[in-house]
């Protein structure tokens, strides 16, 4: 069967690589790019645990074909902290306690980034809206909500000093 | 899981799409976002020797109305559905069943066309265009044509679109005053297929009388489900509470459901009666305060 080879921008840098038609995204990222980072959870578009941002919209990267993102650009969590500094929702979780096995963080961590870049000022229903489709194992979702929320006061607080 | 082999194309016109499809037919299956296939192929439960990625094509994701029609492409996802102001000030119904259509991950990739183009009464649209009277257009190689929803499901995961056609666009008429719209579903935990759910479009008359409605079942049987007998007991009467409880009844006697782990036959009957009940109500309310 027809292999592509497909350019892919993920978090800023340009890559190429020879990929199978059935490929899926979260392989060619762990397996051909060796990038851990993202998760395999549940394989069947349920938990989240996969979520990437394509063209800045998260989405389930077990459910999107790796030829499906050629010409488009992919964020990982290996790409939210910038210039040697966490992403605000990074510190959020650890200052937040967001975490307890971890397993669901890096799929929380971007679905977060994204609510945040559309709303700055999420109230709690939206942020549990949000997050409705990453599910936590240990029901950690009461520090993940705060993690959100000490993200976007965090944010807030840096906007008017970036302006 | 990885799907079985499958080549992949992804043209960027729609001649080209068609062009391919007619040369392959029953072997190639079109891709729009990917949601319900992709899983399909991964759990092996479907094969297709080659997919036709729709995703490149421009011009099949717009929300529009034009000459008293609401228009929606055929690729357009469900987020836009769900964060369109037309939609949600006008249309209540779509704005009910985007929100509620898997999750927000996948209402990023997932579409409206391929919502129904699946074929699957556990889909939302389905109910919900069935409730609005649409029509589907369906492009061939020969051009296209319009087909009225309730000729569209023709089985489970069987509609009446042909290998080689590619549904383009979903057309709703324009709900005229005093319209309102609900979807009302029952699910176990976000994501899950709805364990029953009911959609109703409705319009009064300047008397507050039902002028017409339209009431559609999802997961209620192989084929999303109409609730005609409902509707026609509904037609031209004051929508009274003790009218509404008995086209509820009447709309759970049309429902075929199959037990699983969703429930029994007959809690999923009841569930179709309480949420059209419900639906109804809701849909009343926002017809007599719009």
């Amino acid at each position: 069967m027809a292999n592509h080879t497909i350019h892919v921008k993920i978090n800023g840098t340009e890559k190429t690589a020879e990929v199978e038609s059935r490929l899926l995204l979260v392989h060619l990222l762990r397996e051909t790019l060796a990038m851990t980072g993202t998760h395999i959870g549940c394989d069947t578009t349920h938990c989240g645990a996969c979520t990437v941002l394509l063209d800045g919209q998260p989405v389930k990267s077990c459910t999107v074909l790796a030829v499906q993102a050629d010409g488009r650009e992919v964020t990982t969590v290996e790409g939210l902290m910038q210039g040697g500094k966490l992403h605000p929702i990074q510190d959020g979780f650890w200052q937040e306690h967001g975490l307890q096995c971890g397993f669901c963080t890096p799929g929380m961590m971007i679905t977060g980034s994204a609510l945040l870049a559309r709303n700055p000022d999420p109230s709690e229903a939206e942020i549990r809206q949000a997050i409705s489709g990453n599910l936590c194992r240990c029901t950690g979702y009461v520090n993940i909500v705060k993690a959100v929320q000490h993200a976007a006061a965090a944010m807030k607080t840096a906007a008017p000093a970036e302006a | 899981m990885i799907p079985a082999p499958f080549d992949y194309h992804a043209p960027t016109t729609l001649e080209e799409a068609l062009a391919f499809l007619q040369s392959h037919r029953d072997e190639a299956k079109v891709l729009s976002g990917g949601q319900s296939l992709l899983p399909l192929l991964k759990l092996r439960l479907g094969a297709a020797g080659h997919l036709v990625d729709i995703g490149r094509i421009p011009g099949l994701e717009y929300i529009k109305e034009e000459g008293g029609v609401l228009k929606i492409g055929g690729r357009t996802r469900e987020s836009a559905l769900e964060h369109s102001d037309l939609i949600r000030t006008k249309y209540p119904l779509l704005a009910d069943t985007a929100a509620v259509i898997a999750d927000p991950l996948v209402r990023n990739l997932a579409t409206v066309g391929g919502n129904l183009a699946h074929g699957d009464p556990a889909n939302d649209h389905p109910a919900t265009m069935l409730a609005l009277r649409a029509e589907v257009v369906a492009t061939g190689p020969g051009g296209s044509r319009t087909i009225p929803i309730d000729q569209f499901f023709r089985g489970l995961f069987q509609t009446a679109l042909e290998p080689d056609e590619i549904l383009t666009e979903i057309r709703i008429p324009a709900p005229p005053p005093r319209s309102g719209g609900a979807y009302v579903k029952l699910e176990r935990k976000v994501g899950d297929f709805a364990t029953a759910a009911t959609a109703v479009q409705v319009t009064l008359g300047a008397g507050g009388e039902v002028a017409s409605v339209g009431i559609g079942l999802t997961n209620a049987g192989p084929t999303p489900i109409r609730a005609s007998a409902a509707e026609n007991l509904l037609t031209g009467k004051q929508p009274s509470a003790e009218l509404i409880a008995e086209a509820a009844r009447q709309a759970a006697a049309a429902t075929n459901p199959s037990a699983d782990r969703r429930g029994a036959v007959g809690y999923k009957r009841e569930m179709a009666r309480v949420l059209t009940a419900r639906a109804l109500q809701r849909a009343i309310q926002w017809a007599k305060e719009h």
